[in-house]
């Protein structure tokens, strides 16, 4: 489409998005919603997949202008691949965030994508880590990210407890994405949702008539 | 996380001015006549000087953006406005059914207000089992689906394999986010390789989505429409070609960019049937009247010859070495 977005400053298609990750106690739960916007007005993908596997046990999830996080993410998958082989280990769960850190901070003043990486790994057991905009990397038990973010805070404040169980952290998440999914516009479609423990990975997809509903729905 | 940081260049740069070249300097001299008048031309000489060249450290050079603000603004201080990049101004679409991908696009081709191409032709070659829609500028799609379908014969000789249409898409996306959307292509991809059918829809600045049904240009919304109400997964062939040729007839009917005919491409497993056209949808009316009139309509009263005496004042000859 020749449409160039004036009113959102993301260029070209933006993922305007909902992402988290929270830890619990034995891993890491992390998600996204599935909606790509133009411009704010249309909606370019209903079922995009936000949540990127870029290790084994490590995931990431991207915010912003989609092109730059696709580019990004596939960059940092082929860095990280090799550093895992050359360290014949899996890599750190802090190694990936740091890869995308550098691209993001080295990058800029062209890039605009933001990450929340959340893994497992033998030295630290659960991790979550966000990358903001600008290159930032910071360390936090629970993190949420994009423009649906900004309404749910208070959510997130609220009720997130450290070391609650696997359910819990689960239910947890899908509330707050239902949540910013219900007040934000370019925030929709099915809530992708990976459970990150010391065994494996699951996926749970909660399509949107499965979301839970609140008072006024 | 906060997403909402300005970036101004590329926020001012939306204006194409020069199709496809982006470090050339030369203006297409055919296009642009107001320009190159001698009101311009020592303000044009004075920017070239200004230009200093400096080694160029990887990644595209965006120099020339700032240059062209700069002559736009001389431009319009003195009321001329400079050429508009023709675009296709489009309805293109794509869907996968149960044997393999049907793509269609409508022919017209527009520059500003007036239809430059009644019949273009916007599926493009890729590959034997790959074809591509494009959107968006004419020159760009163009050039880019013939660059990529180059390096992927090459690098199909090199494998001995026939083409995946994923690996068209990487390379289509990683030149696409290269240039960071000033190739203005919106591309619909679609293709039969070893692993079943594929479609994917690729924007100018480097995104991809893998898709069952897809719609790109300014009538996609329209096309968009008949596709959400009547798409179903596993269509027959037929069923696929009249879906795809009512989504692109909205686009026709309900877009100013859109007309023409509609051209479809049916992609299965060793087999590519280009139809074009498929459908005449506008299709030119046949006069019902004649304003030439016979001879003998008009009655001749009287008739009256003159010769005119010419008289040779000079006659030279010139012999013409023919050895």
């Amino acid at each position: 489409m020749e449409k160039h977005c004036t009113n959102s400053q993301v260029k070209g298609v933006s993922t305007g998005t909902t992402i988290l990750a929270a830890t619990f106690d034995g891993g890491v739960v992390i998600g996204s919603d599935s909606r790509a916007s133009m411009g704010g007005e249309y909606v370019s993908s209903k079922t995009i997949n936000k949540v990127i596997q870029v290790h084994d046990q490590i995931f990431c999830c991207m915010a912003g202008s989609l092109a730059d996080a696709q580019a990004v993410t596939k960059a940092a998958k082929f860095h990280l691949s090799f550093h895992s082989v050359q360290m014949e280990s899996p890599p750190l769960v802090i190694s990936a965030a740091s890869v995308l850190k550098e691209l993001c901070y080295k990058n800029k003043d062209e890039l605009q994508a933001g990450f929340i990486t959340a893994g497992w790994d033998r030295k630290k057991g659960p991790q979550v880590y966000v990358v903001a905009l600008g290159g930032m990397l910071m360390s936090q038990p629970v993190t949420i990210g994009g423009s649906g973010s900004t309404y749910i805070y208070g959510y997130v404040d609220a009720k997130y407890k450290p070391n609650m169980s696997r359910d819990e952290c689960l239910q947890f998440a899908t509330n707050a994405l239902a949540l910013a999914m219900g007040r934000d516009n370019v925030s929709g479609g099915v809530a992708h949702l990976v459970v990150i423990t010391e065994t494996g990975v699951e996926h749970v997809v909660v399509p949107g008539n499965k979301l839970p509903k609140f008072h006024d729905e | 996380m906060g997403l909402s940081s300005h970036f101004f260049s590329y926020e001012n740069h939306n204006v194409r001015l020069y199709k496809g070249s982006t470090n050339a300097a030369p203006l297409p001299a055919a296009s642009i006549t107001s320009f190159t008048s001698r009101k311009h031309k020592p303000s044009f000489n004075k920017m070239a000087t200004l230009t200093v060249s400096r080694p160029l450290f990887g990644g595209f050079s965006f120099e020339n953006c700032k240059r062209n603000a700069l002559l736009e603004g001389e431009a319009n201080k003195v009321g001329c406005s400079l050429p508009a990049a023709r675009k296709t101004g489009t309805t293109i679409c794509g869907v996968v059914f149960k044997d393999g991908i049907v793509l269609g696009a409508d022919t017209r081709a527009t520059e500003g207000m007036i239809v430059a191409d009644k019949n273009c032709s916007k599926i493009h070659y890729i590959s034997p089992n790959i074809y591509c829609c494009g959107a968006g500028t004419a020159a760009d799609t163009e050039m880019t689906t013939q660059i990529i379908s180059s390096n992927l014969e090459l690098h199909a000789l090199s494998t001995g394999r026939l083409p995946r249409v994923a690996t068209a898409n990487r390379m289509l996306k990683q030149m696409l986010f290269r240039y960071q959307g000033y190739i203005g292509a919106a591309l619909v991809l679609g293709g039969v390789d070893c692993n079943g059918p594929h479609l994917y829809s690729i924007y100018p600045h480097g995104s991809t989505d893998k898709l069952p049904y897809v719609t790109m240009g300014s009538g996609s919304l329209a096309a968009m429409a008949v596709f959400e109400d009547r798409y179903k997964p596993d269509m027959e062939e037929e069923d696929a070609k009249r879906l795809v040729r009512d989504a692109i007839a909205a686009g026709i009917f309900n877009d100013l960019g859109s007309g023409s005919n509609i051209d479809l491409c049916v992609i299965t497993k060793g087999k590519v049937d280009y139809i074009r056209p498929h459908d005449e949808a506008n299709k030119k009316g046949v006069r019902t009247g004649d304003y030439k009139y016979k001879r003998g309509t008009t009655g001749v009263l009287t008739k009256a010859v003159t010769p005119l005496a010419l008289e040779v004042v000079e006659e030279t000859v010139q012999t013409m070495d023919t050895s």
